[in-house]
Order: structure tokens, then C-alpha cells, then sequence
């Protein structure tokens, strides 16, 4: 018993999925399925990679090509399939952890090279499949598993990282901000590059409960409260900006692709050998 | 004439989890948690916004069907 989106897009035999209760990772994977039912793409036109972690079990649910992949390396083994068969459209879904830490040098390359894939980070600040260690997200003085007295690390902001590192397609929403997310994912999937969305997500079970935020609502409530669209944080100062989360969109522009690039050679070769 | 076709509210308890996150949202407090899951306890009130069903992470709970089918 579900949805016609559900029936259509998951595979109906893996569900429910075992994310925790209150876990956003199941609003975030469904903000994909409904930016792709929007654009009307053809299941098999698709194909989806992750890498290794909560974020990374989606693939097992999605009724799509999928590929479920090595820590941190779903963007390589994506970049393989685009060149392979550009006419794919290749979604990466990855954690903070995945992203930023074990794959964090993929994803910069990926972000350099402008290879058409719309990669989104469910960013949950913390590892919570092996436990609540913390990750490059999570804030500083926090809590964790590998952080008992808090963290001293300070955070990597995952859309400055893919912006400067020259992904074309930048934004972050949030679970709390689904319909946002969406709209912020459909105009990732349109750009023709790199696209990173940032869908801040929650973990009631590890970061939640150790930092004593509370529940899975008090988390969203957090989520609502935090979030301050990129617009007006352009006109505050920074220390009113402080752990706040903005959402919108962060990068939009136009730069040459990369598999477009490679045919360019190949063209430019065959040419040359007449 | 219109046809008018309308949805209402459908509940999967089987895979609810009871996280809250439908009734802490509802605009119109349609919904409340009762022995771990969700429970539509105010019908009349619901206005097919949609908004639980686009943040419940367990897809567990939709707009569907037609208001008179039983």
C-alpha cells in the first residue's frame, strides 16, 4: 500500500527501508524521485550510484539502474559510466562522510572537470552507519562517538568546497524545505555539468541524541529555525550568518562539460588523420 | 460540469515509525501518534496540502484514492 510515485520509482519488495525512525535520508531520497517524475525521465535512462553509509543504502530502494559502490568512491565508478555512455543520466547520492572525507578527493575532481552528473550529499553530519563517529560536517564543539569531550574540528561547507573546486550547479535545502529541495534538484539534474545539492538532513539516532537536541520533530524544528535563504544572508552580517544553515541557490553557471570535451578530442583527432 | 476529483489521506501503518514528523507539521492538525503510529484523527480538518506526505521519510502516509471510494 503506497503512493503511485512509490510504486512506480522504488522497488516495492525493499520496503520499508531500515532507516531510523525519524531519519530524513527517506524525505531526501524521495526529493530525487520526485525531481526526476517532474522532468519525466525514463527509468532506464537513468542511473543511480552511491558509495558507502546511510545516505548510500538508497540505491538498494531506488527502481532505477543502480550501482552501490565502493567508500567515497561513487564518483569514480559515476564518471566511468557517463564515459561509457553519456547519454545517461548519472545521479550520485553520498553522505558528508562519503563526499568529503574518503571520497573528498574524487569529488573535487568531479567538481574540476564539470562531467554532467548531479551529485546530492545527504549531509547529516555525522557517520551514523558505523556508529556516530563524527564526520567533516560536523560542528565544531559537537558530540560524537570519536569526539566524547566535542569536536575541535572546524567544518568543511560542502557547497564553498564544490563551488571553488568548479562543480557548475550549487545549491543546499534541507529536509525540512522539501518542495525547495526538489526545485533545487531538478535544476541540477537540467544543468548540463557538475551539480552538487546539499540536502541537510537529520539524524535523531547518533547526532540527535548525543548532542541532546532532541527527537526526529525537534531536529526539523532545528532545521526550520537555522535556515536562512541565500538572498537575505547576503544582506546580514557575518556573525549573524553563524551556524546558521543557507539554503538556495549557491553557483549557477556555464563552463564547458567534460564527456562534451572528450568527443570534442576524438572529433578533432578523426579530423586530423584525413 | 467539473468533474471533481478529490483525495483524502491514506495511512500505511505497517510502515510508519512513528517519528512524529507528519503531526508536528500538519498546518491543520489532522494527525496524532496513538500506540507508536499515525493515526488520522481529525478528517474533516485535513486540506490535502500534501506537506505530510512530502516530509514523511517512510512514504507511509499519502494523498490517494477518490473521497467517496470506501
Amino acid at each position: 500500500m503506497a503512493s503511485n510515485l512509490v510504486e512506480k520509482y522504488y522497488r516495492m519488495d525493499k520496503l520499508p527501508h531500515i532507516w531510523c525512525a525519524g531519519c530524513t535520508h527517506g524525505t531526501s531520497m524521495n526529493a530525487v524521485v520526485r525531481a526526476i517524475d517532474k522532468l519525466g525521465y525514463n527509468q532506464d535512462e537513468v542511473c543511480i550510484v552511491s558509495g558507502i553509509g546511510c545516505s548510500s543504502r538508497a540505491t538498494g530502494y531506488m527502481d532505477f539502474n543502480t550501482l552501490h559502490t565502493t567508500h567515497g568512491r561513487a564518483l569514480a565508478f559515476a564518471t566511468g559510466i557517463k564515459m561509457a555512455n553519456p547519454k545517461l543520466k548519472v545521479i550520485v547520492i553520498t553522505g558528508d562522510g562519503d563526499a568529503t572525507a574518503i571520497g573528498g578527493n574524487h569529488f573535487i575532481h568531479a567538481c574540476r572537470r564539470n562531467i554532467d552528473i548531479t551529485t546530492i550529499v545527504f549531509n547529516n553530519n555525522i557517520y551514523g552507519m558505523t556508529g556516530g563517529q563524527y564526520s567533516p560536517t560536523t560542528p565544531t564543539s559537537s558530540l560524537g562517538t570519536t569526539a566524547p569531550y566535542g569536536n575541535i574540528d572546524p567544518v568543511f561547507n560542502i557547497c564553498n568546497v564544490a563551488a571553488a573546486a568548479g562543480a557548475t550547479y550549487v545549491a543546499r535545502g534541507t529536509a525540512y524545505h522539501t518542495q525547495a529541495l526538489i526545485n533545487s534538484i531538478v535544476k541540477g539534474l537540467e544543468n548540463k555539468g557538475f551539480s552538487v545539492i546539499e540536502a541537510v538532513s537529520d539524524c535523531p539516532t547518533y547526532f540527535g541524541r548525543r548532542n541532546k537536541i532532541g527527537d526526529a520533530v525537534e531536529m526539523m524544528k532545528r532545521l526550520k529555525e537555522l535556515s536562512v535563504n541565500v538572498k537575505a544572508a547576503e544582506k546580514l552580517p557575518p556573525e549573524k550568518l553563524e551556524g546558521k544553515i543557507i539554503i538556495g541557490e549557491i553557483k549557477n553557471e556555464t563552463r564547458p562539460e567534460y564527456t562534451d570535451e572528450y568527443q570534442n578530442l576524438i572529433d578533432r583527432l578523426k579530423e586530423e588523420e584525413k | 460540469m467539473n468533474k471533481k476529483v478529490s483525495t483524502k489521506v491514506i495511512v500505511n501503518k505497517a510502515w510508519c515509525k512513528g517519528c512524529g514528523i507528519c503531526v508536528a507539521f500538519c498546518p491543520t492538525n489532522v494527525l496524532e501518534i496513538k500506540d507508536g503510529k499515525v493515526e488520522i484523527v481529525n478528517p474533516e480538518a485535513c486540506t490535502r496540502c500534501g506537506l505530510c506526505e512530502l516530509r514523511c521519510p517512510d512514504f507511509a502516509i499519502y494523498l490517494g484514492g477518490e473521497e467517496d471510494e470506501k
